[in-house]
């Protein structure tokens, strides 16, 4: 099975015995609050999800990462995972200090090894992340809402943020140890944060049929306002798989991580951590992890160029379509007869169809997961 | 080998003298000669279970394949 990223499986969850000594003294510890995002973000270091970072980005490998989108010891990662913090929050705060993260109840998440506090250019950080400075980029409004310094450190999970969909939450040493009972050799990702239409299975079905296993492995996290909500992307899976796949050669299973929206470099973090769940291919289709127009259709694919020593080897698919003369789901390489007879996977036409309470055609959508949707009263992100 | 290229160096640790008075009444009916001899001991065997939960980052042990493999079977994942 393929390697860890960097070679390592992190585990960062603090050992029950040193936990206990750690909560005996809580009161002893500087303390700042995060919200559930960053638990994620903790969660997904502590279980190895963003191996090899042990910990959030310190001067050294926020710069390199900006600069080069390789860490300091020349390990892959596409943009700087971070921990934001105010001057008040750092007040009594120093290098070298022990500090608990708890949440906005106070329950303590993370020990974290403070090893740097640094300031940073918020749109040194907006131009290199997200080629942009428009705040009309949801990454770009979130970077500019962040506080003014930014602490590195190691950190050890304490406790694990509960999961909305306990059943589907597998961790990396999960997946890796499923996919070898299956004697799953080769595996493809498929990375969503949609309902599927018959275009992402057309391409989910082409990916299988090269490989032992299909990876669905849905964003589960902040969305920006129009995106489906979360319940409605895992029911219509589960109903589509229930139906339409192979139930030994796919496995349904939650990342939870927010959108940053990062397009082709988000593609690059996506592919990083579907290689710690195991898997060796990843479906990178057009304009991947993208919003609006703030980036080319294929440059996602065009930045795994960059990469060569990714390990995760990236299948690109263009844009699909279904073809009322070939009677099949076609794109432009393979379908000879004009656009005309296409109908297209339109993301924004398919809501369209959906908000007015009509199922879309089953050509370009079945009928069980359009039931699905229309179920909800309003199934979209506010 | 000579008796002098493996001799230890040893070191002050200080634990409050409530903790001692507990080890004390611990070792009671036990072959460890001091605190020290003690507390050793137990460093050594907790360090080991961290180190030993260290090493299994990098494969899975066949016990924690084990383990996972029931949290498969219960989510449905596996027969």
């Amino acid at each position: 099975m393929i390697q860890p990223h960097g070679g390592t499986l992190i585990n960062k969850k603090l050992p029950e015995i040193e936990k206990q000594k750690v909560l005996e003294e809580i009161n002893e510890f500087e303390k700042i609050q995060i919200d559930s995002e960053t638990w994620k973000v903790i969660k997904n270091i502590a279980f190895g999800v963003f191996s090899p970072l042990e910990g959030f980005m310190n001067r050294n490998d926020t710069s390199h990462v900006l600069e080069h989108m390789y860490l300091e010891n020349n390990v892959a990662w596409p943009f700087p995972i971070v921990l934001d913090a105010s001057e008040d929050e750092l007040q009594n705060i120093s290098i070298d200090d022990n500090i608990i993260l708890t949440d906005f109840s106070n329950i303590p998440v993370a020990l974290l090894k403070v090893e740097d506090i640094y300031s940073y250019d918020k749109k040194e950080f907006c131009n290199k992340v997200y080629g942009t400075l428009d705040k009309n980029h949801p990454g770009v409004a979130k970077l500019f809402n962040q506080k003014e310094k930014l602490v590195g450190g190691e950190i050890f999970l304490i406790n694990e943020l509960p999961a909305n969909f306990p059943e589907l939450d597998l961790k990396p040493i999960e997946t890796r140890v499923l996919f070898k009972t299956r004697r799953w050799n080769k595996v493809v990702a498929f990375q969503t944060r949609n309902p599927p239409h018959l275009g992402h299975e057309y391409v989910q079905k082409a990916g299988l049929t090269f490989v032992d296993g299909l990876f669905i492995n849905p964003v589960m996290g902040r969305k920006k306002a129009g995106d489906f909500l979360d319940e409605i992307i895992i029911e219509t899976y589960k109903e589509l798989i229930k139906s339409y796949y192979p139930k030994d050669r796919v496995v349904l299973s939650t990342f939870e991580t927010e959108m940053r929206y990062a397009g082709p470099k988000e593609a690059v973090f996506h592919a990083i951590a579907r290689k710690n769940f195991g898997c060796d291919h990843i479906i990178i289709g057009r304009d991947h992890a993208g919003v609006g127009d703030f980036y080319g259709p294929y440059d996602a694919h065009k930045i795994f160029e960059n990469f060569p020593d990714l390990g995760i080897e990236p299948l690109f698919f263009r844009s699909f379509s279904y073809c009322t003369k070939c009677n099949s789901i076609v794109n432009d390489k393979i379908c000879p007869h004009s656009t005309d007879l296409h109908k297209f996977f339109s993301g924004s036409k398919i809501r369209e169809i959906l908000t007015s309470g009509k199922e879309p055609m089953p050509d370009i959508m079945r009928p069980e997961v359009a039931k699905v949707i229309l179920k909800y009263k309003n199934p979209f992100c506010e | 080998m000579p008796e002098e290229e493996h001799k230890v160096e040893y070191t002050t640790v200080s634990i409050p003298k409530v903790l001692v008075e507990k080890i004390k009444n611990r070792m009671k009916g036990t072959g460890f000669s001091s605190v020290s001899s003690y507390v050793t001991y137990v460093l050594r065997q907790v360090l080991s279970s961290i180190e030993e939960e260290e090493r299994t980052k990098e494969a899975f042990t066949k016990e924690e394949e084990d383990k996972v493999k029931q949290r498969l079977r219960d989510l449905g994942y596996i027969d």
